[in-house]
């Protein structure tokens, strides 16, 4: 044999084309609509068109006669079994948490609260029969703004007697991990740097593409649950928990379900409300939401203001940082509710090394939809205020923001650091990244660039935008989530079974919808126990068939659930060593495993796992003292969160004369340690990038003064399309993760938890020349030239011929009653 | 009620609708092709994109009616003898899908995008898919899947 041919050929690493792709462009797929069910009845829900209303009645008559309506029923109808949609994460153990009963009795607290719902046989029939459902509401007043839930003035829930939820802080010096805020803020002001400032996290929609489903059963002895979701064993308990039904007479069900990014974390009224009435009637339910439905109900993501206070030395040297947080809980604590600005606590100090700091958040109930995780959750926000105020304190010192940067991170020498928020990162190369992105960005060239632009005075300004961040992820270590007062552990759950014929059964608590597990789990096993890829089968998201699990959110599914099937498969081989060794007729001592064979040292006698897989089914011959099975389960709960990082940089076009902007470049590298599968992980950062891209540029969920979600559907809450959107450059550099055995780090979130700092400081880089320092997001044209004109801005500037050749004698276009607007000149 | 008969996916369906049913809604609920899905109710996600009369529609925005002596494709009827179709192996071989719930759509504007210029450039790439959203992948490879499929049929005509 050469050299060449002993390289051992790993499945980790590869860029295999994915297992789920070829039921997914066929067509043949299993979204929860799409199931039928003997007798099935189908749900429509009446929703409040008040953000705050008493419900002094509701009159169903006319719809129970309408045709092929079977039922109405209001709360009072399901009192006894609708179960109560609860927090998890009470942040203090005297946080106000107002009773969120799926459809309420009493009282509704935002526009999009369900009051009453119609059965019936078709989907249709319910719906047109929801508008004859007359409900007496009585307004009460509502509060919408955040600020204005901070006086109390009016209360969301008038029982709580205030809006405010619970005040969470962490503090570096009274933690033991770092010094004094205050005084670093007085010595700053004293003869030091301080830049105080005040962000907006606009609220986001996480506008998944698969609208919201349940189909539930409850004709067998258990009752079976379909639902687009991202964590049927949380929402298992959750209904076991809180409505009577027995954890075990309960299925939970997550078919092919189309996207989340946090958004199907939640266990929602319309679940359990269409259980409550699949009871009820003793027939199988359908509920499937509208997209405007989704986008009122369904929980929203950020809502926050970040009153921020960073101080340094002349020379830039951060000293400290105070982190203030409004947050917008909407009308009720969601299952992570409150826990979302807490889970920013430990990333505000991101990469840098800050002598002082303390984070602080206040959250509040308002009249609006429920918040709860959004891709990030609580680290977009931390990233973006961090990275901003980066940008300003360069500017301040008159440094590039690179330069800054580099001045405060942490060395990549330095490594375990314990940062002053109390974390231990435990690798990372800040440098390698950022010298690797600048590279690829043509860093010094757009810089010259937009030098050369601002000195001829363009219209068409260029700024360049950086984000170096890093982000935890792996949710979570159970004693730090316990510390914490979350009501649930963070470990993950594996299953191998080694089939008689020769395939394996990889089972998982991870429950995908999207992230192409099937693909990376076959890629892990098959290197493990030296298996063909082909001939693994990973199955998930039922937990009949993945009994335990904590499901898929917060970048945990690789970190924690890879390594949970790592350890299963060490214990399947484990297993199988004596069986081997057995039917080998050698010492179990003598025997080694690689690539899938156990042979005897020092002899050719071996024999395959897949052998020893039939052997141990048929057990005609297997050793005294052991079972006869090689299956194995593993539940891995991490020591440690990971920490990814990495350096985006944007370049931004700003038309100064429109404030229309346009993205030139944007270059990424990420470090997220060892790679399972490239092409999954270029896939994960290119849907990341754009949604933070989408927060600085384009989204927003926008309230009316009524309470109404103005951009409550696709044509107001305007998703980027082909056309808004550019091609991305990523590249990676590594660094291991040490907290679990294959390296990895995580990356469902890291595109989103970077990119929009990086946007948005790449704009006001642009535009920073005219006196702005900040533009709200997201960043429309509207504002950008609003910031420009009121920062000074180019509209003074001369008008060159060259800007109006449309006004030269004999171009087209020179109608005299252009440019009026009513048609007459003037 | 309206009796139609439609092709679908090449087979002939007869049916009593109601006038207002939409296109979509008799796809899935009454010919049973649940490949084509709904994700939203403004015509804007474009989920729901077939081919009638070989040029794509969201069929969201079509009667049931209007398809009356008509033939639809679906992305069901996109493959042949279990071949995938070029733009469906384009779209797995650039990884242009994750969820998958978009994809069908975007596979079937896609095959309409390249039948009316079979070599775009990017920007018209971009242009010609606009009407179709997605939220997994940041349509970088989805752009790439569309050139690349353009380009496979290009290698295939010469």
């Amino acid at each position: 044999m050469t050299a060449v041919d002993d390289r051992p050929t790993t499945e980790i690493g590869t860029a295999r084309r994915r297992k789920e792709d070829r039921r997914l462009v066929t067509g043949r797929t299993r979204w929860t609509d799409n199931i039928q069910l003997p007798g099935m009845l189908h749900l429509a829900m009446v929703r409040s068109p008040f953000a705050h209303a008493k419900i002094n009645g509701i009159e169903t008559a006319e719809a129970k006669g309408a045709p092929n309506v079977i039922a109405v029923m209001t709360g009072h109808d399901i009192a006894d079994i609708q179960g109560v949609n609860i927090t998890a994460w009470p942040i203090t153990p005297d946080q106000k948490s107002p009773d969120h009963l799926p459809m309420p009795l009493e009282r509704v607290a935002h526009a999009g609260e369900i009051v009453a719902v119609v059965v019936a046989r078709t989907a249709a029939a319910a719906r047109d029969a929801a508008e004859l459902v007359d409900v007496d509401y009585e307004e009460l007043p509502a509060v919408l703004d955040l600020k204005a839930a901070t006086t109390d003035e009016v209360l969301a829930h008038p029982d709580l007697g205030t809006n405010k939820s619970a005040f969470w802080q962490l503090d570096s010096k009274a933690g033991g991990t770092g010094g004094d805020i205050e005084e670093a803020i007085a010595r700053a002001r004293e003869g030091g740097i301080v830049i105080e400032r005040e962000y907006r996290q606009q609220r986001l929609i996480p506008a998944f593409m698969e609208p919201r489903s349940t189909v539930v059963d409850p004709t067998g002895e258990q009752v079976v649950m379909w639902t687009a979701t991202q964590a049927p064993h949380v929402l298992r308990f959750c209904i076991a928990a809180t409505t009577g039904l027995p954890e075990s007479k309960i299925r939970v069900i997550a078919p092919d379900v189309g996207g989340g990014f946090g958004g199907k974390l939640q266990s929602t009224p319309e679940e359990f409300i269409t259980l409550a009435v699949a009871r009820k009637l003793g027939k199988p339910c359908k509920y499937t939401e509208t997209r405007s439905e989704t986008m009122v109900s369904a929980h929203h993501g950020r809502d926050q203001w970040q009153k921020l206070t960073l101080t340094a030395e002349k020379d830039g040297t951060v000293t400290g940082l105070k982190v203030e947080l409004l947050a917008d809980l909407g009308a009720y604590a969601a299952l992570v509710g409150g826990g979302v600005p807490v889970l920013g606590a430990w990333m505000f100090n991101a990469i840098y090394k800050f002598p002082a700091y303390q984070f602080n958040t206040t959250n509040y109930y308002t009249n609006k939809t429920w918040v709860d995780a959004y891709r990030g959750a609580g680290r977009p926000e931390a990233t973006y205020a961090i990275e901003r105020l980066m940008d300003e304190l360069a500017a301040e010192v008159g440094v590039d923001p690179l330069e800054i940067r580099e001045k405060n991170w942490i060395k990549h020498d330095e490594f375990p650091f314990t940062t002053v928020a109390g974390m231990t990162y435990d690798s990372g190369n800040y440098e390698a990244a950022t010298a690797r992105a600048k590279e690829l960005f043509g860093y010094d060239e757009l810089r010259a660039e937009q030098k050369r632009r601002r000195e001829s005075g363009d219209p068409v300004q260029l700024g360049i935008g950086v984000s170096t961040f890093t982000e935890m992820c792996g949710l979570a270590p159970s004693r730090v989530l316990g510390s914490l007062n979350y009501g649930a552990g963070g470990w993950e759950s594996a299953s191998i079974r080694m089939l008689a014929t020769g395939t394996v059964e990889v089972v998982t608590g991870a429950s995908a919808h999207g992230q192409g597990h099937e693909t990376a789990w076959s890629q892990i096993v098959a290197d493990r126990l030296g298996v063909p890829f082909d001939s693994v089968e990973v199955l998930h998201g039922d937990t009949q068939i993945a009994p335990k699990g904590m499901d898929t959110y917060g970048s945990r599914s690789l970190v924690v659930g890879g390594e949970a099937l790592v350890r299963a498969a060490d214990k399947v081989i484990e297993k199988a060593k004596p069986i081997a060794a057995h039917l080998l007729e050698a010492s179990v001592d003598d025997l080694e495993f690689s690539a899938g064979q156990f042979t005897v040292k020092g002899t050719d006698k071996g024999i395959g796992i897949g052998d020893v897989a039939l052997a141990t089914f048929a057990a005609h011959n297997y050793p005294e003292g052991v079972e006869p099975s090689i299956d194995a389960d593993a539940t891995f709960d991490p020591v440690n969160f990971s920490f990814p990082h990495g350096t985006h940089l944007c370049a931004m076009e700003v038309d100064t004369e429109t404030g229309a902007t346009r993205m030139r470049k944007y270059v990424c590298v990420d470090d997220i340690g060892n790679i399972i599968n490239p092409l999954i992980v270029e896939g994960q950062v290119h849907g990341g990038l754009v949604q933070g891209i989408a927060q600085a540029l384009w989204e927003g969920a926008e309230y009316d003064d009524q309470g109404t979600l103005v951009s409550g559907s696709f044509v107001d809450y305007t998703l980027p399309t082909t056309a808004d959107t550019i091609s991305f450059v990523t590249d990676h550099t590594t660094s291991p993760a040490t907290s679990n055995s294959l390296g990895t780090k995580g990356v469902g979130e890291a595109g989103t938890i970077a990119s929009t700092p990086a946007v948005v400081n790449a704009i006001v880089d642009a535009v920073r020349q005219f006196g702005v320092d900040d533009i709200l997001m997201p960043c429309t044209p509207e504002r950008v030239w609003k910031a420009i004109r009121s920062g000074g801005g180019t509209q003074d500037a001369a008008t060159t011929p060259a800007q109006q050749a449309h006004f030269d004698e004999g171009t087209p276009n020179q109608d005299p009653a252009a440019g009026t607007t009513d048609g007459v000149v003037q | 009620m309206t009796r139609i008969t439609v092709t679908v996916d090449g087979a002939s369906y007869t049916d009593e609708v109601e006038p207002r049913m939409l296109l979509v809604h008799y796809l899935r609920e009454v010919v049973g092709k649940v490949g084509t899905v709904v994700g939203c109710d403004t015509s804007n996600c474009g989920a729901c994109t077939v081919h009638l009369d070989g040029r794509s529609v969201k069929s969201c925005n079509v009667l049931a009616v209007q398809a009356d002596g008509r033939e639809v494709t679906t992305i069901e009827g996109l493959a042949t003898n279990g071949e995938l179709h070029p733009m469906q192996a384009a779209f797995h071989e650039n990884h242009a899908l994750q969820c998958g719930y978009c994809t069908p759509g975007m596979i079937m504007q896609a095959v309409d995008l390249l039948n009316e210029n079979p070599n775009p450039t990017e920007d018209e790439i971009r242009q010609g898919m606009e009407g179709n959203l997605c939220r997994c992948t940041g349509y970088h490879n989805i752009v790439k899947a569309v050139a690349a499929a353009a380009g496979a049929s290009e290698r295939s005509d010469a």
